[in-house]
This record gives structure tokens, sequence and C-alpha cells, in this order.
């Protein structure tokens, strides 16, 4: 086959690799867990722990491989299973919290960062499952880790779970309370979701949905760099123009997406999922979806004119990725989260960006409050009235959206926590004072909308 | 659709400042590990040296991580940079 590449496009594609950070955000493997169902929690744990060890072998290996053959770096090697509370159910808090620890254990054994599906889909209701496990997320998440839990409580089609907002409230604090030492780290790893993704690779929100085959490769791509590269270049296009440029952008860091997990599928025999095209930010300098925004042309992101510019790039970065791919999927979009990000972390410090500005950008964009700060002293029923905010704007829009919020234990308004690594450090946010106490107290469920009609 | 996934040809570039000797320090590395040399494309604008080079490596005793080290470590000698990628990267991104 003649060779048909250009100079010039052989010298973008290195660029976007060398200068600007294109990398594979994860390859997460997807593992049904549902027969490893025992006698008791730590015998159901063994039967996990064995699977996973087995099904995911090789996975830290073949990743390596190929970031070494390709020269793309492959950032983060991950695991999602099947909810916990679906597999506990019957089990009791400390039975779910024992699985919780062979999770973790085998998450070590095979090299993977963080494993995600400790978590429970109670968005019309709990069973006696559900509950056990939201009990055991506190003990859980300070105890390990690398498992990563996540509750959904609502959706279009089902309404809001008010007796689980209100109960996630107290969880939070009381995970951040059992991590205080660790500036309420547990809490990081912990979303609240509504319409929650079956396919999602990103944690800490993966997990392995019911729909899902016995095993399967889905693939987070990022590229905050390129794309912010690629706004630069053009300062004078206008919006149109400008949305065209990112949508191609987004096609190209798509491909090398889709080129990685075909040859992941292939050499793991996994069948391959989903690509999911995210603009997820890291605190390194460039890689920052809080600097594109600054780049279309705001002198700070949370200034007016930042949901509409957020609103173009999910669009556009959406567009692009949907045309290079066959299977797109999981959360697909811009991701606003603040301590990852480190334009967002500056925005938040000048005082150009508050959690209400944060809020309105969630409508547009592919999450929703994602790693904020907040003082410690934050009361339980403020925690689940953002958590009930947030569950609305997805309700009512068709789209995910999600929570994950740290109310630093000890710490105030203006002060810092420290996460590390890629959960990077934030600036504790301003949370308004005024109580919704009553409103969280009256519990239930929020009926579907009226659009949830739609058979 | 690209049908050339894992094939054996390799893009080399080459950017820094123009000097004696770049082609033929690359070409050493290459020809001793029995890779094929199979396009040059070069400019050279106000002293700024640009090289895209196509490869093969079906009869290489390097595997592309190793010979990539080796690279790397000729552009550190030589203040050049040098990246080695695979073909299907180019392909898959630039053509459908």
């Amino acid at each position: 086959m003649p060779f048909s590449i250009s100079k010039d496009e052989i010298l973008e594609t290195v660029n976007m690799l060398s200068t600007e950070n294109l990398d594979i955000r994860t390859i997460t493997m997807g593992i049904n867990i549902m027969d490893c169902r025992n006698g008791d929690g730590a015998e159901t744990g063994g039967r996990i722990y064995d699977k996973i060890t087995r099904c995911a072998a090789q996975l830290v290996k073949v990743g390596d491989d190929i970031e070494k053959e390709y020269g793309i770096p492959i950032i983060n090697k991950r695991i999602s299973v099947t909810p916990v509370a679906m597999i506990g159910d019957g089990f009791g808090p400390e039975e779910m919290v024992a699985i919780g620890r062979c999770l973790d254990r085998a998450a070590q054994e095979v090299g993977v960062n963080f494993i995600g599906g400790f978590s429970a889909l109670v968005h019309k209701g709990f069973t006696r499952g559900d509950l056990a496990l939201i009990e055991a997320i506190p003990e859980t998440l300070s105890g390990t880790e690398r498992v990563c839990s996540s509750v959904n409580l609502a959706t279009t089609k089902s309404g809001i779970n008010m007796d689980a907002v209100y109960r996630m409230g107290e969880i939070i604090k009381d995970t951040a309370r059992l991590s205080a030492d660790r500036d309420g780290l547990g809490c990081a790893k912990l979303v609240i979701f509504c319409n929650a993704v079956e396919d999602n690779p990103f944690m800490a929100g993966a997990f392995h949905g019911v729909g899902e085959p016995e095993t399967v490769l889905n693939i987070g791509i990022s590229g905050p760099g390129v794309v912010l590269s690629a706004v630069r270049k053009h300062p004078d296009a206008d919006l149109g123009e400008l949305a065209n440029i990112i949508k191609n952008t987004a096609f190209k860091i798509t491909r090398t997406g889709e080129m990685v997990a075909r040859i992941a599928s292939r050499r793991l025999n996994v069948p391959f999922g989903i690509i999911d095209l995210s603009l997820a930010p890291t605190p390194a300098i460039g890689d920052s979806v809080a600097d594109i925004l600054e780049s279309m042309g705001l002198e700070k992101v949370g200034a007016h004119g930042s949901t509409a510019a957020l609103a173009m790039l999910n669009d556009a970065v959406k567009k692009g990725g949907a045309m290079a791919s066959s299977y797109v999927g999981g959360l697909s979009g811009a991701f606003i989260p603040v301590s990852e990000d480190q334009g967002m972390i500056n925005a938040v410090d000048d005082g150009a960006l508050s959690l209400e500005k944060l809020e309105a950008m969630t409508c547009v964009c592919s999450v929703g409050l994602d790693m904020i700060a907040i003082p410690g002293d934050t009361p339980a029923a403020i925690i689940s009235a953002i958590i009930a905010d947030e569950a609305a704007i997805g309700m009512i829009n068709r789209k995910t959206t999600a929570v994950r919020i740290i109310p630093a234990p000890g710490k105030g308004e203006g002060d810092w926590v420290e996460f590390g690594g890629l959960l990077g450090r934030a600036p504790v946010m301003k949370v308004n004072r005024f109580s919704p106490a009553g409103f969280i107290n009256r519990r239930g469920r929020i009926p579907a909308p009226i659009h949830s009609l739609n058979n | 659709m690209v049908k050339s996934e894992e094939s054996s040809r390799i893009i080399i570039t080459v950017l820094g400042h123009d000097r004696v000797g770049i082609i033929a320090g690359i070409a050493t590395i290459l020809a001793e590990a029995g890779i094929n040399i199979l396009d040059i494309s070069q400019t050279i604008l106000q002293g700024f040296f640009t090289m895209v080079m196509v490869a093969d490596m079906s009869g290489s005793s390097l595997d592309i991580a190793r010979l990539r080290e080796l690279l790397n470590e000729k552009g550190r000698e030589m203040a050049l940079q040098i990246t080695v990628q695979h073909e299907d990267i180019f392909n898959f991104m630039h053509r459908i």
C-alpha cells in the first residue's frame, strides 16, 4: 500500500502526542461478577477476586505494550464490575465492606489504580442490598485505596429518589469524617449520579452495567491540550468556524482511541464496547478545559458567557467524536472538575467561578459538579440539596449529571485541600448557607417529568 | 476502512537545527538493526531542519520500543527531537 499521508499531517500528529498531551486516558475492562455470589461476604469477595485476577491478568501488560509500541501514552488501566449491591443483596454492611476489601486486593494484584462498581442503582427505591451497600460506603472508601463507589439515585424515566438524596448527604459527611486525615479523600472516590451510563470508562463513576456482556473493553480518550492548541491557532474565527475546527480536532483524537481500542480488544480477546471521547483535564499545565474556554475569549472561566462557550465546546466534541468511531458512548463531552483542572482552580481562587455558576455550566457539560471541595462544617442537608439540584438538571434535560463533592474536614472557605496525583488540589468553595433542610427532610420521590412518558 | 493495523512500517520524524550528519547518524542506527528506509523527505527553513522518514521494520532485529530508545539517545546527543511512530496512527487519524 503506498504511503499517502502528507508531511504536515505527520507533524500535526507528532505535535499532538509530544507537546499537546494527547493521550488515552483509560482502558477500562468491565467484568460481570454476577456469577460470583457465594455463602457470605468473604467467600463472595474471594470468588470476585479470583475472577478479576483471571480476566484482567493481562490488562496492564497489554496497555503498557501498546503504549511502548505505538508511542501513545495510556495513562490508566482500570476495571469496572457489576454493581456490588446486586451481587451482595441479602448481605449486611459488614459483608459489603469485606467485598470492598477483596476488590481493592484484586485491583492491587492486577496493577490497576482504580476499580469501580462498589455501586447501587436506587433511582426508584432501595433493595436490602442497596441499603447495606450504602451503609458500607464510608468504611469502604476510607479503608481501601483503589475502590470507587457510585450511587444512581435519579433517572429521567423514574424521577428522583429523595430518600436516597437525604441519605447520601449523611453518607458523604461520614465518608469525609472517616478520611479526615487525608482532607476527606474518600469522597473523591464517590459519585452520586442521575441517569448513570452503564459503559462509562471514567472513574470514579465506572461500573459494569447489567446490560453489558461478560467482559468488555471501554476506552476513555482525552485531549484538552490538543483542542486548546487548535482554538488558539484561530483567534479571529467566528464561533461557527470554531465549532468546525473543534469538531475536526475531536475527530482526530477519537481515531487514535479507535485504533488503540481495536488493538487492545484483539490482544486481550475481550469485545470492544465503546469509545468515550471526553475532554478530561489533568492538573498538568495546558491540559485544561478552562483554558479552552478562556482561549475562546473569556477573561476567566466563570464569567458570564462560560455556559454558552461550554455548550458549544461540548457539542462540537461530540459531533467530531461520533463520526470517528463505530461506537461512541459513555459520557462523551467535556468534564469540568475543579481540583483536576489548573484553569478551574485559578478561576475559583480569583473569585471568578462560584458553585452557582458551576451548577449552571453542568446543564451543558458532559457530567456535573465534579471534585469540588466545600467547607467541612457544611450540613448534610445542604449537601443533599446540592445533589437534588444536580439530579433535577439531569432528570429534566435527559442527561447524565453527577456530584462528587468533598466537605473537607476542618477546612473553611479559602483553605486548600490536597489529594495529589490525578485528583489534584483545590480551594474550598463558598456554599450558600441558607437551609434547605425543610425541603430535604420531606423525602419521598419526585415523580418523573412529563416528557418521560414518550411511549 | 484502513486494514493495516499492526503493519510493520514506521514513521520517524526529526526536528531541530541543521547540522552535518543528521541523516547519516539515523541511517546508521537503522541499517545496523536491519530496518529498510522506504522514503525520506526533508526541508530546511532558515536553518531549521525537518525530516520525515518512512521505514519498514519487518526485517528488524529491534522492537519499536528499543529503536525509539536508541534514536532518542541519538537525538539527545545531536540536540534534535526525534520521534518514532507506528504508521497506523497516521492512517487512523488522517484517513478513513
